[in-house]
């Protein structure tokens, strides 16, 4: 299969990948999928405490899309605030990064992936 | 240190896929091309044309014949295993259905066997799809548990396309013969590569192809038993060719290249062999020292130059996505529309995420040490990159059993 530029950049020099203290109560952590599908994308987010997603960092097992995905709103998602970062539609990702229809689903893990995150937040600061 | 040596890239590791002709073979299918070449057919009696085309056939029937052993009036050109494996299950299945329909076969068999079982369901037969054992084996016990008074045909693979493994085809037969049932072998992978003898092994039906042993794509063949003698259904109708079993102008500068290849394959075989398991032998131990790193399939019954092996915690297509500089096959089918894992690790009883997080090495003829070694190295890197990457990997350093959380699977 071939690959668009965007997928393979994101692939070979992936953006943020890294872990975060998940008992941290500025971090919101996502982790979505099922290895037995092919893949799993863990995002974090640190959020000050006006809202705003001051880092973010990722693991992601899976195809190079799925790479790619998680890869991306990583980026995207840095100096948003938490609405704004959960409305990410995962067909915005999939246009940026020119995903093909089998590929669709791994946009679909990301835009999961910070909807979890966010929510994982917003639990803990409400606990 | 030694010197680096370079190698040209991409490497070529899929030889179980297909093999590049050998130029032998090269040469002598472009005697029969042209006008100057045998390029008559070889089913004219009336001139010279016909007639040279028909030596060179009988001449590369022979060839086929010897590398398994047999007498080449057993020998039945076909378009490839594909078409081998149709006309063996439906030529028995339609031949001998008064005697009884059922059929007892694999679950790991080529998809050309068991679409072909699938379709005689459909007609009104019964098959059995036996589970090989956690190696990939299927065993003569496993096979002569399952035969009842009704069977007509068992239809076993001798190496598995995916995993490699060689099953005892020999004592399959014993069974089978036995039992008086008939015996087909699926030997796409293994002829020309392991030895083979229908003199002394009771297989009754055995497909050839001649493109998995550095012959041409398109040309196979199907071996009958003579003695005793096995009666098939033909499937291709038209001029009565190959005894009736298979109508159809030979195309002969295939087949001759088919020829070629077996002359070779025979010739070679025991250095060939020897030569592609110490590859094989090389290539694992530059990387079994990595953490979980797992071989499918057994380790000893075995094609020399395959191995299928499983990365935990990183994914089958992001790996080939980062060894660009080799052509490997994973053993998922994730590069396809269907997100499914390979039905044959699934078997072995492999989990989703091991199935996923395989890749199939196969070695061959042209293989060198210098690629090996290249590839072992992309290899390593590629598995540390892409476990960095992994939430998995993460999980499993801190001692988290990945069993026990509830994914959720989408």
């Amino acid at each position: 299969m071939a690959y668009s530029d965007k997928v393979i950049d994101h692939y070979e020099n992936p953006r943020n990948v890294g872990k975060m203290d998940e008992a941290d109560e500025n971090v919101g952590t996502g982790m979505v999928g099922a290895p037995a599908c092919g893949d799993v994308m863990r995002l974090q987010i640190q959020v000050s405490d006006d809202g705003i997603i001051e880092d973010a960092k990722f693991k992601t097992y899976g195809c190079g899309s799925a790479i790619a995905s998680s890869s991306l709103l990583t980026e995207w998602v840095k100096g948003r605030n938490l609405d704004e970062a959960a409305a990410i539609k995962n067909t915005e990702i999939a246009q940026e990064l020119s995903l093909p229809p089998v590929k669709i689903h791994c946009s679909v893990l990301a835009e999961d992936a910070i909807k979890a995150a966010v929510k994982n937040y917003r639990d803990k600061r409400d606990s | 240190m030694n010197a680096p040596v370079t190698v040209q890239t991409p490497i070529y590791l899929d030889y179980l896929s297909t093999t590049p002709v050998d130029p032998r073979v090269v040469e002598a299918m472009k005697q029969c091309l042209s006008t100057e070449g045998i390029f008559g057919n070889p089913a004219s009696r009336s001139h010279v044309f016909g007639w040279k085309a028909e030596e060179a056939v009988e001449n590369a029937r022979n060839q086929v014949a010897e590398m398994i052993n047999a007498d080449p009036r057993e020998i039945v050109w076909t378009s490839g295993a594909t078409e081998s494996d149709n006309l063996a299950i439906k030529g028995v299945a339609h031949f001998y259905h008064k005697k009884g329909k059922h059929i007892v076969t694999s679950k790991i068999e080529h998809k050309a066997v068991l679409d072909t079982c699938r379709q005689l369901e459909r007609e009104g037969y019964e098959v059995t799809y036996l589970d090989p054992n956690e190696n990939g084996l299927t065993t003569p016990e496993m096979v002569q548990d399952a035969l009842r008074d009704d069977t007509i045909l068992v239809s076993i693979m001798h190496a598995n396309n995916e995993i490699g493994v060689v099953n005892d085809v020999a004592g399959i037969g014993e069974a089978c013969r036995n039992a008086g049932v008939l015996l087909h072998v699926d030997a796409a992978q293994g002829a020309g590569k392991v030895p083979l003898d229908m003199e002394h092994m009771k297989i009754d039906l055995l497909s050839m192809s001649a493109h998995k042993m550095y012959g041409p794509k398109g040309i196979g063949a199907l071996y009958v038993r003579r003695k005793p003698r096995v009666r098939l259904e033909a499937q291709m109708h038209g001029g009565g060719h190959e005894r009736g079993m298979r109508s159809g102008t030979l195309a002969t500068h295939q087949l001759v290249g088919f020829g070629e290849a077996a002359r070779i394959a025979r010739e070679g075989m025991s250095a060939e062999a020897e030569r592609l398991a110490a590859l094989r032998h090389r290539f694992w131990a530059a990387i079994e020292d990595m953490p979980e790193v797992y071989i499918n399939g057994d380790r000893e019954q075995r094609l020399p130059g395959a191995l299928n092996v499983s990365f935990a915690f990183v994914e089958g297509e992001s790996l080939i996505m980062s060894l660009r500089d080799l052509a490997i096959s994973s053993g998922s089918a994730c590069t396809s529309a269907s997100l499914e894992p390979s039905y044959v690790l699934r078997a072995l009883g492999l989990n989703d995420e091991m199935a996923h997080s395989s890749l199939r090495f196969s070695f061959g003829r042209f293989t060198t040490e210098a690629e090996v070694d290249h590839a072992a190295q992309c290899v390593r890197h590629a598995v540390e990159k892409l476990r960095e990457l992994s939430p998995l990997w993460d999980m499993y350093q801190d001692g988290v059993d990945l069993n026990t959380i509830e994914w959720a699977t989408h």
